[in-house]
């Protein structure tokens, strides 16, 4: 049998998770040192005898023979998790307790719990994701460093910090405490800021980025499995990511060039994703609250369920937007609502709102604020001046794609000011 | 066609080096199976050996004394052996070169089986 595709950092995150529910949060490291342990023995004997039928039941059976190992051999020099106090006193106790810790069941309780516990209201959100990648996502300080474009360095001590206020907490948030429904904001938060950074990411690696969006999609479906995490607000969050990852493949075009939206292939967008999308819409309108990620997902389903760019309702689409500027504004939403504008008012309608937006300041680093109103020129007939815009663009590309595209578009507007240049026949 | 035995031997830092995070778990089993695919394809692969528990004893000496070991002791441990066919040492230790722990610092030792000739 084949190695499926990223085998270990599925199987990382579910181990843990039933590792920590035996040895406790405190002992978080122990967890991991056993993981690892249970891939180096799969190293060895897969590499003789081939990777077996289910490989993740193998991994949790080496796991679980580790952890029952470590209970026998430390049970007087630590203390393990409280929450199954004398459960692992006893031999009568001892094996059943560890089994029930690798129930399918008892593993999605601890993953939720543990993301729960990585939103502490003390750790900042870049640690928050941080933590969540690396310990319920299995990645490693370097990938995730390549992701957010950080150096290695900075993201280890980031982890690091977390983990350290993660182990000397007693035990994993409880799904039940009091606390329950603020925490859910912050694990939404962070799942949302984690799915941005693969979808809007500067990373260049696209692969890296699809990944996270993945993950997000994986960790919010979490949520929606736990009747209390579930809810109208989750389910527009599930709805935002399904609708804009149904997008991710059409983002790149057949030489692998960034493609606008726009200009986007509408036939690669993945039907089945925008299927659940829109389901997921439906349902989170049971509720009374209208959220940013409501009206975010609401604005991807409008682009989703038109067959192109001029069939798009865009008198619906500047509404949303107009909606999210009253109740989360920020220059990139601003941003986009001034294109949608253009697309239903006009090229010199846009620019207006381009040049209008207010703290506009805080995009002066961002490549596709100076790029949105050159497309806007050149579209209004000035190339020279959507030239100048471009160009002004391209010093502020985050990778290579962002660069070549910008490129582009500078040669695009070269042309055309070559084209209305020739001298008449 | 002489066979040769390779022994495999690491320390924990290179095995750790090489399965330290899943992502390069995951790169270190693909290059594994891929090689074996490879020694086997070409008909190389004479017996893919046996994999070696790290936890064992050492037993030593008149006394016969036991220690627990072979790690505590020594730097690299013997990880595994498989077996190979190849006409000369030259070329199988040639082959060997594909052995993935040699990237991050494990060495193959590679023993020809000796030739009874009765």
């Amino acid at each position: 049998m084949d190695l499926s595709e990223h085998l270990f950092r599925r199987e990382s995150g579910r181990l843990v998770a039933a590792l920590t529910r035996i040895f406790g949060v405190h002992n978080l490291a122990l967890a991991e040192d056993v993981v690892q342990d249970a891939f180096c023995r799969a190293l060895e004997v897969w590499k003789v005898r081939g990777v077996p039928e289910n490989p993740s039941a193998w991994l949790i059976t080496t796991a679980k023979n580790r952890a029952l190992d470590v209970l026998r051999r430390e049970r007087t020099a630590r203390t393990f998790a409280p929450e199954l106090g004398r459960l692992l006193e006893t031999e009568w106790t001892i094996a059943p307790a560890v089994d029930e810790a690798f129930a399918d069941s008892t593993i999605r309780d601890e993953q939720l719990r543990m993301t729960f516990s990585c939103c502490h209201p003390r750790l900042p959100e870049e640690t928050q994701v941080a933590l969540i990648l690396n310990i319920l996502c299995g990645f490693g300080a370097n990938e995730i460093a390549g992701a957010f474009l950080t150096g290695r360095a900075a993201i280890e001590k980031r982890i690091s910090r977390g983990k350290k206020a993660l182990a000397s907490s007693k035990r994993l948030f409880d799904l039940t405490d009091a606390e329950f429904s603020p925490r859910l904001s912050a694990v939404r938060r962070a799942l949302y800021l984690l799915f941005n950074e693969g979808y809007h990411g500067a990373s260049r690696e696209s692969a890296v980025r699809t990944e996270l969006c993945h993950e997000a999609l994986r960790l919010t479906a979490l949520l929606s499995e736990h009747s209390s995490a579930a809810g109208p607000e989750t389910n527009a969050l599930g709805a935002l990511m399904c609708l804009h990852a149904a997008r991710l493949a059409a983002r790149l075009d057949q030489a692998g060039d960034l493609s606008p939206f726009l200009d986007q292939d509408r036939s690669r967008w993945d039907r089945q994703l925008i299927v659940r999308g829109l389901g997921l819409l439906e349902r989170s309108a049971a509720g009374r609250e209208l959220t940013a990620y409501h009206l975010e997902a609401a604005i991807a389903a409008g682009h989703a369920s038109a067959s192109s760019v001029d069939q798009t309702d865009w008198k619906l689409i500047v509404g949303l937007y107009d909606q999210l500027m009253t109740i989360a504004p920020s220059p990139v939403v601003a941003l986009n609502r001034a294109v949608a504008i253009a697309q239903r008012d006009g090229a010199e309608r846009g620019i207006e709102e381009l040049d209008a937006i207010a703290d506009r300041e805080r995009l002066k680093s961002y490549p596709f604020y100076p790029a949105a109103i050159g497309e806007l020129e050149l579209r209004r007939g000035h190339p020279e001046a959507a030239r100048a815009h471009f160009a002004a663009a391209l010093p502020l590309a985050r990778n290579p794609a962002e660069r070549r595209f910008l490129e582009k578009r500078v040669r695009a507007c070269q042309t055309t000011l070559q084209d209305t240049q020739a001298p008449l026949e | 066609m002489s066979e040769f035995v390779y022994l495999f031997r690491a320390s924990e830092a290179d095995q750790r080096e090489a399965m330290g995070t899943p992502e390069r778990a995951q790169r270190s089993m693909q290059a594994w199976l891929a090689w074996m695919r490879e020694l086997e394809a070409k008909g190389h692969l004479k017996d893919r050996g046996q994999p070696l528990d790290r936890a064992g004893h050492v037993v030593r000496g008149k006394t016969k004394a036991i220690s627990d070991g072979p790690y505590v002791e020594v730097k690299d441990i013997v990880l595994g052996f498989i077996v190979v066919e190849a006409p000369d040492l030259e070329q199988a230790s040639e082959l060997s070169m594909g052995y993935p722990m040699l990237e991050g610092g494990g060495t193959v030792e590679v023993r020809p089986v000796m030739k009874m000739n009765f």
